[in-house]
Formats: C-alpha cells, structure tokens, sequence
C-alpha cells in the first residue's frame, strides 16, 4: 500500500508541476487532461485505500523520509492512514475532481486558463498531504502550502484590486492563526519530546494534572494551553470568529475556488485537525469550551450577516461560516464524529450550492447581485433543481444529509455538560431559522419571482454546459443520499473506530445512539422536535418577505438603520482590524523608522559622532595654519618662555 | 585527490590569483574577455570547494582539511586552515553565490568590468580565507582586508549617494574591528598563542572574559548587524550595485554571527551565560523593531536590508538561547536545536536575501528605479521574473518548504523551551514577515499596469533565469530536504554544547 499513499498525494502535484511550467507547450487542452487525470487518479486511488481501511481494516503509518534530524528529535515526512484519514481523503480528491471538471467550462475564455489548473492541482497534493501526514510538522506544512494556493488564487485575477488586497488579507489573517499553531506545536515538542502523532497521544493521559507558567506565579494547566494555541490555527483555518474576516473577502477569487478551497475544503482543516487530535483535547475541558463557544458565536452571528448580503457568493460564504461555526461546535461538545459527518455533507452540498451560484453568474454575465435576478428557473432547470436540493441540504429539510449531520450536532450540544453548552445550544438553535431565511431568501430572489435583469442580458439567459451541470449533478447526489446511508455508522456508530477519541464522560454521541432508531426513525423523531419547525419557520418567513410582501424588508431595513447598518458593516470587525492593526503597524514602524533609526541612532549617534569630531576638528585646524610666520611666532613666544623660566629659576 | 591537498588554500588564492590576472583586461575594450576569465574563475573555485562537502567527515568535531605553515614567527602567527562542520557550508555559499555574481554583472556593469569581477574574486577569496583561518591573526588580516574590496564596489559602482555609504560602512565596521584586535592581543599575551583553538581552552576569570565578550560583540554586532548598530547596512544597500547588495546580505552579514560561534561562546562562556540575557534582548528587538520598520519602507532595497536584519535577528536568538533553556529545565536538551537552527538560518538567508536583491537588481536594471511607487503590476509584462519574486517571497515570509522556514521552525522550537514570551515575540515573524515581504509584493508585483515604464518591461533573458532558477532550487532543496545540511553540522554543534557548557573560571 505504501506506493499507492505516495501515488495519491504525488500524482496532482505531477499535474500541478507539468501545467504549471509547460502550460505554454502542453496547451490549455493539455493542461486541464493532465491534471484533471491525476487528480482522478488520486480519487480513484483514494477509494481503493478506504475499501482498505473500512473493509479490511486496513493502518498505516510510517515515515516516506526523515526531513531533518536535530537534537535526537526526527523529523520526518510520513502517512497515517487510518478511518478519519481515508474519508478526508474521499471529500477532498471528490470534490477536487469535480471542481477540475467544472472549471474546464467555467474559465474556458480566461487567459490564465494553465496557471487556475496547476494552481488547484497543487492545491489537491497540499491538502492531501495535510490529511493524510502522520506528525505535526508535516501537518503544519500542509498547513500552510494550502495557504500559500488560497493566497494564490484569490489573487488569481491579479489586475483586481480588491482581489489582490483580499488575497494579502487572507494570508495574514491566517498567519495569525498559524502564529499561534506554530506556539502549539512548539509546546507539543517540549513536554512529549516527539512531533509524531501516535507517540505524542499515547502519551497524553500522564500530561494530564501538569502545570506550566506563563505568566510567572500563576500555573495554567500544559494541556490547556496547547489545546488553545493548536486551536487558534483552527480559527484562522477555519474563519471562526474573530479570525473569520477572511473569508468573505476570499469570494474575489473565481467560483471554483470559492467551492473547492474555501467551502469545501481547506476551510475545514481547522475542523479536522481538532479531531484528529482529539486525544489531546479530550483532556482539557476549559480548551473544549473554549472551542464551543467560539464555535457558537460563528454559527450564529455569521450567519445574520448573510441576511444582508446581496451578492450571491458572499451569502453562501456568511453561510460557509456559520456552518464552520457548526462544525467547531460538535467539536467543543466532543461529536468529533458528527463534526466530521457535517464537514463531509457540507464539502458535498457547499460546493454544489458554490458551483451552482458560478452557474447563475456565468448565465448573467459576470452579474453577482441577487437584486438583479429572479425567475431563472425557466432558464436554467438542472442549475434551478440542484440549487434547491443544495439549499434543502443546507437548512437541514428531513431525509437530505445536511438533516442528519446537523441535527446530531445540535442533539450532541443539548446533551452536553461543559460550561457554555446551553449557550451554544441556544445560538445552534436560533441558526437552523437563520440559516433556513438567508438560504431561501437567496434561493427565492434568484429562481422565483419577477425577473429583474436588463434586457442583454435575459436575452442571453440559458443552462450553462455540460462541464457545468454534470458535476452540479454528481454533487447533488451525495447531498441528498449521503446523510441517510452514513448516519448510522458515521454520527452514532463505530465508523472511526480507533482514529478519534472520546473520554466516557464526554461521549455524548454514545449516549445518543442509545435512543438512536435508524435514520427514519430520525425523521419522525425530528418531527416533533423544535429545529425542523425553525427551518420551516426560516423557509417560511424568506417566502412571506420576498415573495408575497416584499415592501417589508424595506420597512424593517428603514426603521431598523442602526441594526441594519451593524450587519451591513459585518460588526465592524473590517473598519477596526484595518485601523487598529494595519494602521497602528504602520505608525508604529513609522515611528520607529523616523524617530528610532533615523533621529535617534543616526542622526544623535551616528552623525552626531562625526559631527562633534568635525567641531572638534575644526578648532583644533586653527593650530595649523600652514603659514610659516604663525609657526615663527608661536615658537620665538615658546622660546622666550623657556629662556625666561631657565633665568628666573 | 588526496587527504593532504591543500583544498582551503586553493580555495582562497585561486580566486584571488584569478582575480588579479583579470585585472590584465582592465580596458573596458577587453570587457569580454575579463568576463569569461572571471565565470571560470569562479566556476572553478566552486568546483574546488564540493570536495570539502563530498569528502567531510561528519563523525568529528576536529577541524578538517587542515593546513598549518608559520607565518610570522616572531609572534607565533601561523597561516593555519582548517574547517568544521559549522564553517564548511559557509565556504560553499560563498563560492556558489560568487559564480551568480559574475553572472547577474554580466551586460550590467559596462564601466569598468576587468576592476569590478576581479574586486568580488578576490573579496571571494578573502571571505574563504575568514570562514576557514584557525588563526586569530589571519582572521583578523583577512577580516580587515575584505574591507578594502567592498568599500571600493561602494565607492565606484555604487549609486548617487555612495561616498556617504561607503564611509559610514567602513568607519561603522572598521570602528568595531579595533576592539576585536585588542581582545585577540590580550589572549595572546595570556596563551603565548593566536590560535582560536588554544583560545577555547584558555581559563579566563568572568571579568576578563565580560571584557573579550564586549570587545567581540561590538565587532561582530556592527557586521550581522544587531540593532543599534544596524543603521550603516540600508544605506550601504541602497548605494551598492546588486553584486554588491548580493554579497553584503549573503556572505558578509554571515561573518558576523560565525564570529559568535567561533569566537564568542567557545572562547567566552561564561560571559555568554552572563550576558545572554543582552544577545536575547538585542535578538528580539532586530526580530520585531525592525520588523516594523521594514514595513513602512519605500524603497525595495531597504525594505529587504531592514527584512535582512530581522531575519539574522533569529540567527543570534539561536545561539544565545540555549542558556535559558538550561537555567530554566536544567536539562540541555534543545540547545543544539537553537544552534543548528541558527546555522541553517545562516545558509538560506543567503540564498533568499541573495536571490531578493537579484531580483530588485533585474528590475532596476530596467527601470532604473527602487521606489515600490514606481512599480505595480509588473506581473503583467513579466510573469515568469513575478513567479520567482513570488517564490522568493514566500521563502522569505518562512513558508514551509523552502529554506526560509527550516531555521526559524528550529529556533521557535528552541526557544519556546527557554520562556515561552520570547518564543512568542520571536513567533510574531510569522505574521510581520509576511506582512512587509507580502505588501511589497501586491504593490510591486500585482495589480494593473502602473505607468509606460511598466508597461515596457520585458520578461526576464536566460541569463538572469538561470541565476534565479539556480537559487530557486537551492531555496527548495534546503526547504523540501533540510537533512543532508543538518548531518553535517551535528558533531560541530555538539562539541559547541559541551563547550558553552563548560565553565571556563
């Protein structure tokens, strides 16, 4: 099996190499075979390896190559494959692929056609090699070569400025996640000595108790404080509030990354690494907390904003965050499994709702405000009937995956203990009604109603192609099916065996499956139960508002300015980063350029130095005049004093 | 070749001996021709240096490849050579950087080609001769010396205010040599020797050793340079021409922190233990002070000299970290991290600095301009030199897998053992870093074209590919495969732990 690990995360970054260097030679018909071939290579590899791991119990983990050796700790590049391992690699190498498919006709006319194809394949290799590494080094460096290709392709349309500004502030921000990942792993190596997941787990039950100082005379508990140090890269990663401020900026990059990188994909790193080291968070009850809380203001707050977005993009990516926020909840209530199960229905149903929004923008032109559209379901029926099942999937409408997968999170937090689960049991709650009025707010503006679009344009109204609609297709199976076939196994079963772990006390899915009946048992349990009624209380109100009485938003957005004007301003977070640290950085630096450097060190020191020599100079310079009748002068006056000290002595 | 041949020697006077002969073509009619010479010159010593990797031991810390011949013997002054595993990769940067030089001075230096090769030989020559002397004497001559070369590429092809750069660069680390010689001349008065390794043994009592730990630092913090004596190396930058920004930031910045580890911590341990809390101190604030200078600078040179300080910042952070470690878990587990950390540093800041100001010097080349203002968009009408300046970018913002990141990874690591604070503030690289290097980046590289000038730019020719694509892959290489780099420096590091170790009172 080695060779076939080596393979899957080889093969895209082959693709990735040959496009991206002999794009010029190979064509863009060249370009989009190869790498569409080796990231097809990669899924089809990817499904043999989780035959592997699920029928035959397959493990594995070794070392490719030692990176470095230093101080008799190795560093080394190798592979963990195991339950959580081989789905992960699933998601990403499906959806990969799909987007691969996709992008062949949805940058068809773009002159950066070779570069978008090496950039998504190098993409897929990174992310591959972020799941499937077997140690924390190489988890870091997948980390960031992921950022690295999201940076790339926000900035993928380089004459944009807002592109080019959103693709610095992606980086940053994320660096400031990684800041605090890097202290994290730091602190791994110091108190377990190895950087290798297996050793470092096995031995974080005798961490357990033991004290570090940070600031002197008060202990903090190591595992805390690790716990919260990795997290805080989740947060970047992951856009959890307050390092979100990323993410919406992001949808400047071209569709296809918005589904494959940020919805579907990378933003769900910060997910899975908090599950695949849940041996190490199970053992921190104030890091959990912290992680559902944090978890709980995203879901919640992120997804108001997306009531007020009109640009179609930025509502799904308000909603990508949200569900983020879900996701980290689970985490926090230790449903690791459900958090993955969502992570896994939301990569299928988040990139089927991206791509179908690319869909509706290719068909309006590059337009991407809901304002403008409406009724574009004659237009558009595969692009119309997939958008449906993806927002269906979305607010969590009974039988699609997005039902089971969520309603396991919000069911897990309920039954929760830690401090801050009622909390985030609230803010779960009040975003299932969220999530179901900004979804079919969306979904009513753009395929119902009166058709608001100039005249060019619904002229030129038609399905977008087969390279289009074929994976809108092939992602709008899973979002419907996925969830019912999984949830058994996956939220409640055994399905990650030995790859995450949960302490008894905390093993709220556990309790779960006891009164767990099958997934139809599910269904008519959910019936009586309060999320569905929000959801069909949120699809409800979004018809009332923008279908039927369409004045009222008006109203409420007149009467209600200053709230109105808080979400619009995304809570300020934007105004007060771009002021207090971009500004203050600058001033800063500013300051200690012109006062630190140049007044101080060379103007006081530096100059000043030779400057005061050049005084000292200039006076002693008088002695020497050069004219010969000034040194008679000075030597007869020397004379005479000498003689007349010799006499009058 | 055999075990006895004089590797080191030749290494220094081959390109010295070159360097003159090209002096001959010192008629710019006979450019051409002083050109070639120069390329197999240098070619040639780097040829003559791979040995010193291929056929190093790495099971010992002794010296390799040693020479020894009296040289002035009224003083006990040898010409003896000899390299470890901490100065052995030094010596092949430096003949591997000198080999791009001559190449990136190619069609650019038209006035005066025969004098500007032959000064960079022969300051190649020098160099090797301070990475590789065992002599206090003949590191100090050859330090000194090395002077002379690089005042002259200021002076002569430097730019519009280059009497001012040179003269601050030359009385700056003239100025801390001086200490330096007195520190060396007391040892010997007390070793009746010159030898730096009689010099690690010599029992000095703490104040003796306060007073020669001062003296090396202030030579060797104006060379790395530590703030606040760092304010000579932007303004030298800015005036010198890119083989000279070139050898500045990757060769001679190195000079000063092989001084710590070869003079400063062996000879003067307990002054280091002492005084560690300064070189932490003077570390953190080049990591983060100028950090923050770096990112308000207007001009591409001095933005990459400021980033340049703060990247050796984590250089000396490296060496002198290891103290607290010990202090604070009384275990010496993770100082060789520092160390090593450190020296790796060392070799890819020398690379990415190296291939940065080649970079700035393949657009002023063009547009005869520093200011980031001036730029913008340049991707547009130069995407394969973009790609490179990309890359090199990221290495400098310490991505993982490339250079850039191997070191700062290992001193982070070292020093959170230490105190977790100066693991943060040293951690905060990670977002400065990027931020100065990256906005740089957008407004220079990205965006629509900026003005004609811009929009006139031609792509970069296969000369100037293959200097970038040469250091490009050294800068992946290090990146993807750090552990051939590592395995030689072990035994060294070791030996340096057991001897910073040691009380010396």
């Amino acid at each position: 099996m080695p060779n076939i690990y080596l393979a899957i995360a080889l093969s895209p970054l082959v693709g990735a190499i040959v496009a991206g260097l002999f794009g010029k030679s190979i064509g863009r018909t060249g370009a989009h075979w190869v790498t569409t071939v080796s990231v097809a290579i990669s899924f089809v590899l990817s499904v043999v390896v989780f035959k592997h791991v699920f029928a035959d119990g397959g493990y594995y983990n070794a070392s490719v190559y030692t990176w470095l050796v230093s101080d008799g700790i190795k560093f080394e590049i190798g592979f963990l494959i195991d339950q959580l391992t081989a789905t992960m690699m699933i998601v990403v190498t499906f959806v990969s692929l799909m987007v691969h498919i996709y992008t062949i006709g949805y940058m068809h006319d773009d002159s950066g056609y070779q570069r978008f194809f090496s950039y998504i394949s190098l993409f897929t290799f990174s992310m591959l090699m972020l799941v499937m590494s077997n140690n924390f080094m190489q988890l870091f460096f997948g980390w960031e070569a992921v950022g690295l290709v999201s940076y790339l392709l926000i900035g993928f349309w380089f004459k944009k400025e807002t592109a080019i500004y959103a693709n610095m502030k992606a980086f940053l921000v994320n660096r400031v996640g990684d800041f605090g990942f890097l202290l994290g792993i730091a602190a791994v190596l110091m108190y377990f000595g190895s950087l290798d997941y297996v050793t470092v787990f096995a031995a974080a039950p005798d961490m357990v108790g033991k004290t570090m100082q940070i600031i002197p005379g008060s202990d903090w508990s190591i595992m805390t404080v690790m716990c919260i140090l990795l997290f805080i890269g989740a947060m970047g990663k992951s856009a959890q509030v307050p390092l979100h401020v990323w993410l919406p900026d992001s949808m400047e990059g071209p569709t296809p990354i918005s589904a494959l990188i940020h919805a579907a994909t990378m933003v769900t790193a910060g997910i899975f690494m908090v599950a695949r080291m849940s041996p190490l968070f199970e053992f921190s009850e104030t890091a959990l907390s912290f992680v559902l809380v944090i978890g709980a203001i995203t879901a919640f707050f992120m997804g108001l904003l997306g009531l007020v977005q009109n640009d179609i993009k930025r509502v799904v990516a308000y909603s990508t965050l949200s569900q983020l926020g879900y996701m980290t909840v689970a985490l926090g209530a230790s449903a690791y499994a459900a958090g993955i199960f969502h992570l896994g229905t939301h990569a299928f149903f988040k990139a089927l709702l991206f791509l179908g929004a690319g869909s509706v923008i290719i068909a309006m032109h590059h337009d991407q405000d809901i304002r403008n559209m409406g009724g574009l379901r004659k237009y558009m029926p595969i692009t119309w009937i997939t958008f449906l099942i993806g927002s269906l999937a979305l607010i969590g409408a009974p039988g699609f995956s997005g039902f089971f997968s969520k309603d396991s999170i919000i069911e897990a937090v309920h039954a929760s203990n830690l401090p801050g689960s009622d909390f985030a049991y609230l803010c779960v709650l009040g975003g299932v009604f969220i999530t179901a009025l900004y979804s079919f707010r969306m979904y009513f503006l753009v395929f119902h109603g009166k058709e608001r679009m100039d005249e060019h344009t619904r002229a030129h109204l038609h399905e977008s192609p087969a390279v289009v609609t074929v994976p809108l297709i092939m992602l709008a199976i899973p979002s419907v099916i996925i969830g019912y076939i999984l949830v058994d196994d996956m939220a409640f079963g055994s399905y990650f065996g030995k790859s995450i772990f949960v302490l008894p006390q905390h093993d709220v899915l556990g309790q779960l499956s006891k009164d767990f009946h099958g997934p139809m048992g599910m269904i008519t349990h959910a019936l009586t139960q309060a999320p569905l009624w929000l959801a069909f209380g949120g699809v409800a109100t979004a018809w009332f508002l923008y279908m039927k009485r369409p004045d009222i938003p008006e109203k409420i957005k007149n009467s209600a300015t200053m709230g109105y004007k808080v979400l619009t301003e995304h809570y300020y977070f934007d105004k007060a980063y771009s002021y207090v640290f971009a500004g203050g950085s600058l001033g800063i630096g500013r300051f200690f350029w012109t006062v630190g450097d140049e007044k101080l060190i060379d103007g006081l020191m530096v100059n000043g130095t030779a400057k005061s020599i050049g005084w000292f100079s200039s006076i002693i310079r008088n002695f020497q005049t050069g004219y010969l009748y000034h040194y008679a002068f000075v030597m007869i006056i020397g004379l005479s004093v000498m003689l007349g000290w010799i006499v009058f002595n | 070749m055999s075990a006895d041949f004089p590797i080191l020697s030749l290494a220094i006077w081959l390109p010295i001996v070159g360097g003159i002969l090209v002096l001959t073509a010192s008629d710019d009619k006979h450019a051409p021709m002083a050109r070639v010479l120069s390329l197999i010159v240098s070619i040639a010593t780097f040829i003559v240096t791979i040995p010193l990797y291929t056929q190093f031991d790495t099971s010992t810390y002794q010296m390799q490849f040693t020479e020894s011949h009296s040289w002035i013997s009224t003083f006990k002054i040898y010409y003896s050579l000899g390299v470890d595993g901490i100065s052995m990769p030094l010596i092949i940067l430096t003949s591997f950087t000198t080999v791009f030089i001559v190449i990136a001075g190619w069609e650019v230096i038209q006035n005066k080609t025969a004098q500007y090769m032959a000064s960079f030989l022969i300051m190649e020559g020098l160099m090797i001769g301070v990475f590789s002397a065992l002599d206090s004497m003949l590191f100090y001559v050859l330090w000194e010396a090395m002077l002379i070369p690089m005042f002259l590429i200021i002076g002569i092809w430097g730019g519009a205010n280059r009497v001012y750069a040179t003269i601050k660069f030359f009385l700056y680390t003239f100025l801390g040599s001086v200490f330096m010689l007195i520190a060396l001349i007391y040892m010997f008065n007390q070793s009746g020797s010159f030898s730096i390794l009689d010099f690690h043994d010599l029992k000095m009592s703490l104040n003796v050793q306060i007073l020669i730990f001062l003296a090396f630092l202030i030579a060797f913090a104006v060379k790395v340079p530590m703030w606040p004596v760092h304010t000579w190396l932007p303004d030298a930058h800015v005036e010198a021409p890119t083989g000279g920004s070139v050898i500045l930031a990757a060769i001679m910045l190195k000079m000063g922190t092989y001084g710590f580890v070869r003079f400063s911590l062996p000879i003067t341990p307990d002054a280091s233990q002492t005084l560690d809390w300064l070189m932490i101190t003077l570390s953190l604030i080049a990591i983060v002070y100028i950090a923050f200078v770096a990112l308000v600078q207007k001009d591409m040179k001095k933005l990459i000299a400021y980033s340049s300080i703060s990247h050796m910042g984590f250089v000396t952070l490296g060496f002198f970290i290891g103290f607290t470690i010990l202090r604070n878990t009384g275990s010496p587990d993770g100082i060789a991290m520092g160390i090593e950390g450190a020296l790796v540093q060392m070799i890819s800041h020398g690379f990415i600095s190296g291939a940065m100001f080649l970079c700035v010097g393949v657009l002023y080349d063009r547009m005869h301009s520093r200011l980031i203002a001036d730029y913008g968009g340049v991707v547009n009408t130069m995407p394969v030199f973009s790609a490179f300046l990309v890359l090199f970018a990221m290495a400098n913002a310490g991505l993982p897998g490339t250079s850039g990141f191997v070191g700062e990874f290992m001193v982070i690591l070292s020093a959170f053992k230490a105190n977790f604070w100066i693991a943060f503030l040293a951690a905060t690289t990670l977002i400065f870093g990027a931020a100065y290097t990256l906005w740089m980046i957008k407004r220079v590289v990205f965006g629509e074209v900026a003005n004609e000038n811009v929009a006139k730019l031609t792509d970069i020719n296969r000369r100037e590919f293959f200097v970038l694509g040469s250091l490009a892959a050294a800068v992946l290489l290090v990146g993807i495969w750090p552990a051939p780099l590592l395995e030689v420096m072990h035994s060294s590091v070791d030996h340096l732990v057991q001897q910073i170790n040691a009380t010396k009172l």
